[in-house]
C-alpha cells in the first residue's frame, strides 16, 4: 500500500517548467530540425523543374511567333522556318494513340473493377498491365515496327499511334480501375435499388462519377505519350514536309524534331528545337488544364 | 396518384398483405444469419423492424427486394411474396422487383449529379416518356423537399445537408412510384430535427405507399409504425442467428408484449 501512496504523492509534484516552449528540450529541438530539413528538401525538389522551365522559357521564347506554327522546318544552315508539320504530326499521332488506348483501357478497367474483380482473368490482366507500365518505351517502338511497319511496308502515323498506345494502355487502365473502385459502394447500391441493371449502373452512375479520375489517367497517359521520342523513331519516323491526307507515310512529331535538331550544328535548328520544346510543354499543360475545366463543368451540370 | 395505388383488395391476395415474408433461413456462406421469420406487411401501413444490433433486421428488409443478392455467399430459403408472386422464383427478374419495391438506405446516397437528375434518375432508367419536370416536382413535394430546393434544382445533390440528402433519396425512390418503400435505418445518420422531418414525410407517404422501416430507435418505431416486428438474436445454438420473436400492432408490442425477450427489450429501452 505504501508504494501506491508514494506514486500518488509523486503525481502531484508536477514540474510546470516543462510546459514552456524551449529548444533546450530534446524533442522540441528534434522537431524543429526535422521541420527545417523537410522544408528544405521540398524546395530542393523543385529546383530542377524550375530551372528546366526557366531555360525553356528564356531560350524557347526567342523564336516564338506565328511563323513557328505556319512554316516548315528550315533546311540546314537556312534562317527562319517553323514547326507546323511536327506540331500537327504530334497531334495526329497522339490522337490515334488515344483513340486506341482510351476505349481499350476504360472498358478493361470496367471489367476489372465491376465484373471480374477477383477472377483469374482480372488478376492476369492486372499483372500484365503493371509489367507493361515499366516497359522501356523503345521496345514499344520495336514492337510496333514489327507489327505495323513491316506489315504495311511503310513508316506511318498509325504505326506511331500503335507504339504510343501500347505505352498509354496500362496507365489508362490502372488509373481508371482505381477511379472506378473509388466510387462509393452506396452509390452503386442506390442505382441497383432504383431498379437499374448492372450495365445501367455502370453507364449512368459509376463511369460518370469516376470520370474526373479517369480523365486524369488519360491526361497523364497523353502527356507521357506526347513527349515520347524513342517509340516514334522506329514507327512514325520524321518528315520535313507538311502532312497530307494520306497518313500512311513518315510523319513528323515535336519529340523527334527536338531530338534531331538539338544535335544539329546549325544555330537556327537549335533555336527551333528550343522553341519546339516550349511548345510541347505548353501543349501538355493546355491539355491538363483543359481536362480539369471540362471535368469541373461536368460535375456542376 | 390513384392509378399507382390501386385499392383493389383482391389483387393483394385477399387479406390486404402486399408483402408476405415466409423466411426459413438466410445464410451468408455457412453462417446462418436469420431463421424462422414470417410476417405479412399490410397495404398502406408502416411496419417497423426493431431489435438489438446483429439480429438480422436489415438482412430481412433487404431480402424483400433482393438487394442481398449482391452480397457474396448470400442464400435465401423460403419465400417472399409480393402480391402473391414469389420474388425468389427463378422466373422473376430481381431488377424488375426493385422497380416495384424501392429502397432508402442508411447513409444518404445521392448521386454526384444535380438534384433534378437525381430525382429523374429512376424515370430515365425506365425510359419514361411523360413530363419528367412534373414528376420530379411531385416526388420532391412528396418528400417535403420541394420548397427548399425548387430554386436550385441544377445544383449538386451532394451540396445539400444530410437531412435534405436523405429526403432527396426518398424523392428519388418515390419518383417512379413504387408500391412499397423499404427504409433501412433512414435516420441513423441524421440529427433530431432532420429525423423529425423524415418521420413527418413518412406519415405523409403512408397515404400512397406501403412502408417497411428498420430502426434502432424504439421511440421512432413507436411514433411512426402501425405494426412492429421484434427480432432477437438466438445464441442458444452457439451461433448468432436472428429470428422473429413477436409481430403485432405497435401499441400492443410496446405496451403489452407477449414474449419474454420483447418484454425485457422494451423495458430496457424505456426504463
Amino acid at each position: 500500500m505504501s508504494i501506491v501512496t508514494a506514486e500518488q504523492r509523486q503525481a502531484h509534484e508536477v514540474n510546470l517548467s516543462d510546459l514552456e516552449k524551449s529548444l533546450r528540450h530534446v524533442r522540441t529541438l528534434h522537431s524543429a530540425i526535422m521541420s527545417v530539413v523537410i522544408g528544405g528538401m521540398s524546395v530542393m525538389a523543385m529546383v530542377p523543374l524550375a530551372s528546366v522551365l526557366w531555360m525553356l522559357l528564356s531560350r524557347g521564347s526567342e523564336r516564338l511567333s506565328l511563323a513557328l506554327f505556319t512554316e516548315l522546318p528550315p533546311a540546314a544552315g537556312m534562317p527562319g522556318g517553323g514547326i507546323s508539320n511536327a506540331f500537327l504530326g504530334t497531334l495526329v499521332v497522339v490522337a490515334i494513340a488515344a483513340l486506341i488506348s482510351v476505349p481499350f483501357g476504360i472498358l478493361a478497367a470496367v471489367f476489372l473493377a465491376e465484373f471480374g474483380q477477383d477472377s483469374r482473368t482480372a488478376a492476369g490482366v492486372r499483372f500484365c498491365a503493371k509489367v507493361l507500365t515499366g516497359l522501356p518505351s523503345i521496345l514499344a517502338g520495336v514492337f510496333a515496327y514489327a507489327v505495323v511497319v513491316l506489315t504495311t511496308g511503310t513508316f506511318s502515323a498509325p504505326a506511331g499511334g500503335v507504339a504510343l498506345a501500347l505505352l498509354m494502355i496500362p496507365t489508362v487502365l490502372l488509373t481508371a480501375e482505381e477511379a472506378i473502385r473509388m466510387v462509393p459502394a452506396r452509390m452503386r447500391e442506390a442505382a441497383l435499388g432504383l431498379g437499374a441493371t448492372r450495365t445501367q449502373m455502370v453507364l449512368r452512375v459509376t463511369l460518370p462519377t469516376a470520370l474526373p479520375g479517369i480523365l486524369t489517367g488519360v491526361m497523364l497517359a497523353v502527356a507521357r505519350a506526347a513527349g515520347e521520342t524513342a517509340p516514334l523513331l522506329f514507327t512514325a519516323l520524321f518528315s520535313d514536309y507538311q502532312l497530307t491526307r494520306n497518313l500512311m507515310e513518315p510523319t513528323p512529331s515535336l519529340a523527334v524534331l527536338i531530338y534531331d535538331f538539338s544535335g544539329s550544328p546549325f544555330p537556327t535548328q537549335i533555336e527551333i528545337a528550343w522553341a519546339a520544346s516550349l511548345v510541347l510543354v505548353f501543349l501538355v499543360l493546355v491539355l491538363n488544364v483543359g481536362s480539369q475545366v471540362i471535368t469541373r463543368r461536368y460535375l456542376h451540370k | 396518384m390513384s392509378q399507382t395505388t390501386p385499392t383493389n383488395g383482391s389483387a393483394n391476395g385477399g387479406n390486404g398483405a402486399v408483402i408476405d415474408v415466409d423466411l426459413q433461413s438466410i445464410y451468408y456462406g455457412n453462417f446462418r444469419a436469420v431463421r424462422d421469420t414470417r410476417l405479412a406487411i399490410q397495404k398502406g401501413t408502416i411496419t417497423a423492424f426493431i431489435g438489438p444490433s446483429g439480429c438480422g433486421k436489415s438482412t430481412v428488409l433487404r431480402s424483400i427486394n433482393r438487394m442481398n443478392d449482391l452480397v457474396r455467399g448470400f442464400r435465401f430459403e423460403g419465400h417472399v411474396r409480393y402480391r402473391g408472386k414469389d420474388v425468389y422464383d427463378r422466373a422473376i427478374d430481381p431488377v424488375a422487383v426493385r422497380r416495384h419495391i424501392g429502397m432508402v438506405f442508411q447513409q444518404p446516397n445521392p448521386f454526384a449529379m444535380s438534384i433534378f437528375r437525381n430525382v429523374a434518375f429512376g424515370l430515365r432508367l425506365n425510359g419514361y416518356r411523360g413530363n419528367v419536370e412534373e414528376r420530379v416536382e411531385k416526388a420532391l413535394r412528396g418528400a417535403a423537399l420541394w420548397d427548399e430546393v425548387k430554386d436550385k434544382l441544377r445544383q449538386s445533390g451532394l451540396a445539400l445537408s444530410g437531412g435534405q440528402q436523405q429526403r432527396l433519396c426518398i424523392a428519388r425512390a418515390i419518383a417512379t412510384e413504387p408500391e412499397v418503400l423499404l427504409m433501412d435505418e433512414p435516420c441513423s445518420a441524421l440529427d433530431p430535427v432532420a429525423t423529425r422531418k423524415v418521420e413527418e414525410t413518412m406519415l405523409e407517404l403512408k397515404k400512397h405507399y406501403t412502408i417497411a422501416i428498420v430502426t434502432h430507435n424504439m421511440q421512432q418505431a413507436a411514433r411512426v409504425a402501425d405494426k412492429t416486428a421484434f427480432l432477437y438474436v438466438d445464441t442458444s445454438q452457439g451461433g448468432r442467428t436472428g429470428y422473429l420473436v413477436e409481430y403485432g400492432d405497435t401499441k400492443q408490442i410496446f405496451e403489452n408484449p407477449k414474449e419474454k425477450p420483447t418484454q425485457d427489450y422494451i423495458a430496457g429501452a424505456f426504463s
